[in-house]
């Protein structure tokens, strides 16, 4: 792939500009799926915690590719295209279950939880006539075989062999933040799907945007659970893809408040209090005082501790111009049944009915929607500052890390620089 | 209406006329305020103590708690209004209910009060701003009402929505 066929436009070499096309074009798409999700990547696939025993299995996407994870009987979790190597038939149809053998509905080709074909029926056809030919091997063909590794049960796949090691992949900081979320043995409480309209990446730059927390999700900024007025910041990576953007509750003051959101209509009203305030407390559960994390784990992973509220966010990809978000959610394996109550509470703060979250993916479609036909046009994107990307900035007005994802993304997409 | 005159005119399993009308209308003014924007009416079709859920039909198989939306108080759904009404921004829309037939059984007696259940299947489209329809949520309503001042009203609401895939987002009720 060259520069030249993607027709990409990139007139700052510090990714404070953007190209439209990035969102739309068709071949732009494809060398993604290439490039990133079956490139050296390592794409978020499950939580261990879903598949604990042996036949465990669930089935999900990678970019385009549908893949099927189960856990082994040695205990080990493997994941595979979740294609029959016959013809090519979805093999596994259902969600999540159970299962010894991985058996294809079409003609009962089946597989052992290592992705081994163990069996063909009719192999040796019927009264001597038919079966497959003396010198087809049943032991030679395996499934497709991602290659697996778990940190804190967060469990990542890469179909490349020249991928770093996963720790590395993270960095320190990413780990860090994955030792703290995951602290404690987790305990699922659910699933929320959304349909998107609109661009993967998209979204990517949505979640790197800790400007965007209180100025479109309104809920946040009236009740006062997330302000750009409040201690936090941005950290990221040294690549830059991923980000880990968090924030203090109950670290601004109401003149500081007022003053910062003069220049802004109808965001900002201290009128408003809710009569069921409880679902906003935050029991405290992590040494630290932060109250929102929202981690990037480039390139489809979202996880967020919105005060009790956390889960992981799987984007998938459906073509450059839809995508679906998969939203799991858990507590902790030792909560009791308030807490759990408190967290079911809290979930209505997130997710595709969320009070806090509701507004990003319309923000989404109305972004793909508005450049449909604007391929030669950018995004501006300088809120944060300009020049080298840093590490770290502790402060929120910033859409910096949304520039770290696309220095990556350039990167990987093999994007030359403009002559 | 009290909870034993109700019972005195009950006509078997599945309550009397009267309450079994009173519940068929108190499902059509569900629909009929939602569909209409009228939140601050449809509030007052539910009980003080009372719970409203949207369930997505995967957690309900797997076993999993976690709603799509809920509110466990009148107070919580005070703020969800108010949320929709001075908060949040969300799709500009008009939302139609196809209600199915209602299958009413009981009461029963709960604590000394009757108690019905409720079942209907639901449709729900949505009509943009540009009159683009599309068809947003189909599932059943799985309810338990009771009476109170003579008034039907829903103690749960729970909404399972077979499309648990949610196109866009969710803001105003189902």
């Amino acid at each position: 792939m060259t520069a030249a066929a993607l027709e990409l436009d990139w007139p700052a070499d510090d990714f404070t500009r953007i190209p439209f096309a990035a969102y739309h074009d068709d071949d732009v798409y494809r060398q993604e799926q290439e490039r990133i999700f079956r490139g050296p990547a390592w794409n978020y696939l499950a939580l261990e915690a879903e598949v604990p025993e042996p036949g465990d299995f669930v089935t999900t996407v990678i970019g385009d590719t549908p893949v099927l994870v189960n856990r082994r009987d040695d205990g080990e979790v493997s994941a595979f295209v979740n294609r029959c190597m016959h013809r090519g038939t979805l093999l596994k149809r259902e969600c999540r279950g159970n299962s010894r053998m991985h058996t294809c509905f079409y003609h009962q080709w089946s597989y052992d939880l290592t992705g081994q074909l163990r069996g063909v029926p009719f192999a040796r056809g019927h009264r001597g006539q038919g079966g497959l030919p003396a010198d087809f091997d049943i032991a030679s063909i395996r499934l497709d075989e991602m290659q697996v590794q778990s940190y804190q049960g967060v469990l990542f796949g890469t179909f490349s062999d020249g991928a770093e090691p996963l720790e590395d992949y993270l960095g320190p900081s990413v780990r860090a933040e994955l030792d703290r979320i995951f602290a404690r043995p987790i305990k699922l409480i659910g699933y929320q799907r959304q349909r998107i309209f609109g661009n993967w990446k998209l979204y990517n730059d949505n979640v790197r945007d800790p400007n965007h927390g209180a100025l479109l999700h309104m809920f946040h900024a009236t009740f006062g659970l997330y302000r750009p007025t409040q201690l936090g910041g941005a950290k990221m990576d040294s690549r830059h893809r991923h980000n880990i953007s968090y924030s203090l509750a109950g670290t601004s003051d109401e003149a500081g408040d007022v003053e910062a959101f003069a220049d802004t209509e109808n965001v900002f009203d201290q009128g408003f209090r809710l009569k069921d305030p409880s679902m906003l407390a935050y029991r405290k559960e992590y040494p630290d005082d932060i109250t929102l994390t929202i981690l990037s784990v480039f390139p489809n992973l979202v996880v967020q501790q919105i005060t009790n509220s956390l889960c992981t966010r799987q984007i998938q990809t459906r073509g450059p111009g839809e995508m679906d978000l998969y939203w799991t959610y858990f507590g902790f394996a030792d909560d009791d049944e308030e807490m759990t109550r408190h967290r079911l509470a809290q979930a209505n703060l997130v997710g595709p009915g969320g009070l806090i979250s509701m507004e990003d993916g319309e923000a989404v479609e109305m972004v793909h929607t508005a450049v449909r036909r604007e391929q030669d046009e950018h995004a501006v994107v300088e809120i944060g500052g300009k020049g080298p990307i840093a590490d770290h900035q502790e402060y929120l007005v910033t859409e910096t890390p949304i520039r770290g994802f696309w220095s990556y993304y350039y990167e990987l997409m093999g994007i030359e620089p403009a002559a | 209406m009290s909870g034993s005159a109700m019972g005195s005119g009950s006509s078997g399993a599945s309550g009397g006329r009267g309450e079994r009308q009173a519940i068929a209308d108190l499902m059509a003014d569900y629909v009929h305020f939602i569909d209409n924007d009228r939140l601050e009416d449809w509030l007052e079709l539910f009980a003080e103590d009372c719970s409203y859920r949207i369930l997505s039909r995967e957690n309900v198989d797997a076993g999993y708690p976690l709603e799509l939306m809920s509110c466990y108080s009148k107070d919580m759904l005070r703020d969800r209004i108010l949320s929709l009404r001075e908060a949040v921004l969300y799709n500009v829309h008009t939302d139609k209910h196809v209600l199915g037939a209602v299958r009413v059984s009981g009461p029963e007696d709960s604590d000394g009060s009757p108690v019905w259940s409720v079942q209907a299947n639901y449709s729900l489209y949505q009509t943009t701003a540009n009159g683009e329809t599309s068809l947003f949520s189909v599932g059943t309503y799985r309810d338990r009402v009771v009476f109170s001042g003579g008034r039907a009203l829903f103690a749960e609401k729970t909404v399972v929505a077979d499309t648990f895939t949610v196109d866009r987002l969710l803001s105003t009720p189902i």
